[in-house]
């Protein structure tokens, strides 16, 4: 798949930004003028992220008819629940930062929106059969777990911060195990798409165009899938390593901000990776996995 | 509304014969005029006289090897469109509802002013039916010609559609695929019609006849060639001294005359 950047950075971005909402509903980051500054990290990233996604779109001017389908899409849910998720948070920060209490009960209103958008984000496109790759049980976790991280880590919640990371280390590994093997497992291959895999082993001979076509560009995309391991070992190191080394030295905001940056720099790596590598089974009628 | 009608009143779809299908192409061109000047957006391209042309197609032609453990290889012309799915990926995963599929006769539709050009359909179809538009950034997909099929203006023979009937081949053919008694449906099941990737469960209404098996050749295949002279006879003169010495050479070198 394309990696594009509007959807890579929608997809950490937003990720990350509904994840720090997680815990602020949870009663962490304080009240007044500290939770002020929270609340305002977690809107730039949620709704940044969010309009970053708009730059996917060939009508954005028609967007809010994306709020109707909830009922079948997958998409519709993500916006319907990120919607919500502002909402309640606006709600909550008002009580936070004007009248210094925390709501508990809204709170976790807050807390259960903020997952589920994470969630419905995560089965955007765990949902695709077309995409073996993604269409695992662990990929909502896998989002789930690099939110968590970044809520976590955002907050200052150090211990936290580690448990999150170990746990998502090894989804993240699970995730790239199962995943080199998908395509193989789910049975689609260029005998099953072109129905005559009963005759004989079928190669493709021709393309139907010279040129590349929409589908090529969005769908059949292999740049770079050479240098993926290599990639992988630097978003660890960059996502889960180096932050884990950094927390454990003596306090500084200096080196917490170094985590930080360290962090999203690995999840934006490990993000282009997720499109990147995905294949689409649509690229086994072009010759291509 | 995305969600799929639990029934359809009739399986509109396409009958492809890939024994037929010369891979003249004239499907892929009949279809882009069409559609470029009737339903919905035209189907634009991109750069089309300069070194990487590129534009939109609701049908193409892909062209495959076939390699059996035995005998020849032989080629398979494969045009793909979209296969109007029952259990359409596409259509449930619009957020906005532009994707819908018909109860009436179970065609897949796009109704463009409600399309944001998120692609997500185009993500979830195996099949690579679905287009987005680089000029008018809306998705664009196989109507099944529902401007032609009920179109009351044309001449009966030609209310289907465009690809059906313009293929000289007669490799397409069109019809409700539920009626059992409809010609279609007699051909699938007389030529053993196949799904393409059935374990994508998305049970694609367009059915693909296999091509039927090959002729076999038999040892002799010329069959007049015994009752001719033979042109060639045995050389004379310089060139038969030639022949005959290097003969004797070759045979004492490899043991026999």
């Amino acid at each position: 798949m394309n990696p594009a950047p509007s959807v890579i950075l929608f997809t950490c971005f937003s990720g990350i930004g509904f994840g720090l909402f997680f815990f602020l509903s949870l009663g962490y980051g304080s009240t007044g003028w500290i939770a002020a500054t929270f609340f305002a990290i977690a809107y730039s990233l949620s709704i940044g992220g969010l309009l970053a996604s708009t730059f996917h779109l060939g009508h954005p001017e028609r967007a809010l008819k994306a709020f109707t389908q909830w009922r079948s899409s997958w998409l519709s849910r993500e916006g319907c629940c990120a919607v919500v998720t502002l909402l309640v948070m606006t709600i909550l920060g008002f009580g936070r930062v004007i009248f210094e209490v925390h709501w508990y009960w809204l709170g976790l209103v807050g807390a259960a929106m903020s997952l589920a958008t994470v969630i419905t984000t995560a089965m955007i496109y765990a949902q695709l059969k077309s995409v073996p790759r993604w269409n695992l049980l662990l990929t909502p976790f896998l989002f789930i777990g690099y939110s968590a991280i970044g809520g976590a880590l955002l907050v200052g919640q150090i211990q936290l911060t580690e448990i999150f990371i170990v746990a998502t280390a090894v989804i993240q590994l699970g995730w790239w195990t199962l995943g080199d093997q998908a395509l193989a497992k789910s049975g689609t291959s260029l005998k099953t798409a072109t129905g005559l895999g009963d005759i004989a082993n079928v190669r493709a001979f021709e393309a139907p165009h010279t040129g590349p076509n929409y589908l090529t560009r969005e769908m059949v995309f292999v740049i770079a899938r050479r240098h993926a391991k290599l990639l992988r070992f630097i978003s660890v190191i960059l996502a889960f390593g180096a932050p884990v080394i950094l927390l454990n030295l003596p306090f500084a905001h200096f080196f917490a901000a170094m985590a930080i940056i360290s962090h999203i720099g690995g999840v934006l790596i490990a993000r282009w990776l997720f499109f990147a590598e995905a294949e689409h089974v649509v690229g086994l009628y072009y010759g291509a996995r | 509304m995305t969600l799929l009608p639990d029934n359809t009143n009739l399986k509109l779809g396409l009958v492809i014969d890939l024994d037929t299908c010369v891979g003249c192409h004239a499907c892929v061109i009949s279809c882009k005029g069409w559609n470029t000047q009737n339903y919905g957006a035209p189907l634009s391209d991109q750069n089309p006289y300069g070194a990487e042309p590129t534009g939109t197609f609701l049908n193409r032609v892909h062209s495959y090897e076939v390699m059996p453990e035995t005998g020849t290889a032989h080629l398979v012309h494969f045009p793909k469109s979209c296969l109007h799915c029952e259990d359409a990926p596409c259509v449930t995963v619009c957020p906005t509802g532009a994707s819908y599929k018909r109860t009436e006769d179970g065609i897949v539709l796009v109704n463009e002013s409600d399309c944001i050009g998120c692609g997500l359909c185009a993500w979830a179809c195996p099949y690579g039916a679905r287009e987005m538009d680089a000029a008018e950034k809306v998705m664009k997909k196989c109507t099944l010609c529902v401007d032609r099929i009920y179109n009351e203006n044309l001449p009966a023979e030609d209310r289907e559609p465009a690809c059906v009937r313009t293929c000289p081949a007669g490799a397409r053919h069109f019809g409700d695929l539920a009626d059992s008694e409809s010609n279609v449906s007699k051909l699938v099941a007389d030529r053993g019609g196949v799904d393409l990737m059935p374990e994508q469960g998305t049970k694609p209404v367009n059915k693909y006849l296999p091509p039927r098996p090959k002729d076999q050749l038999d040892e002799q295949i010329d069959i007049l060639s015994s009752f001719l002279e033979p042109i060639a006879t045995e050389p004379d003169g310089f060139w038969g001294w030639l022949d005959r010495t290097l003969g004797r050479i070759d045979g004492m070198n490899s043991g026999d005359t």
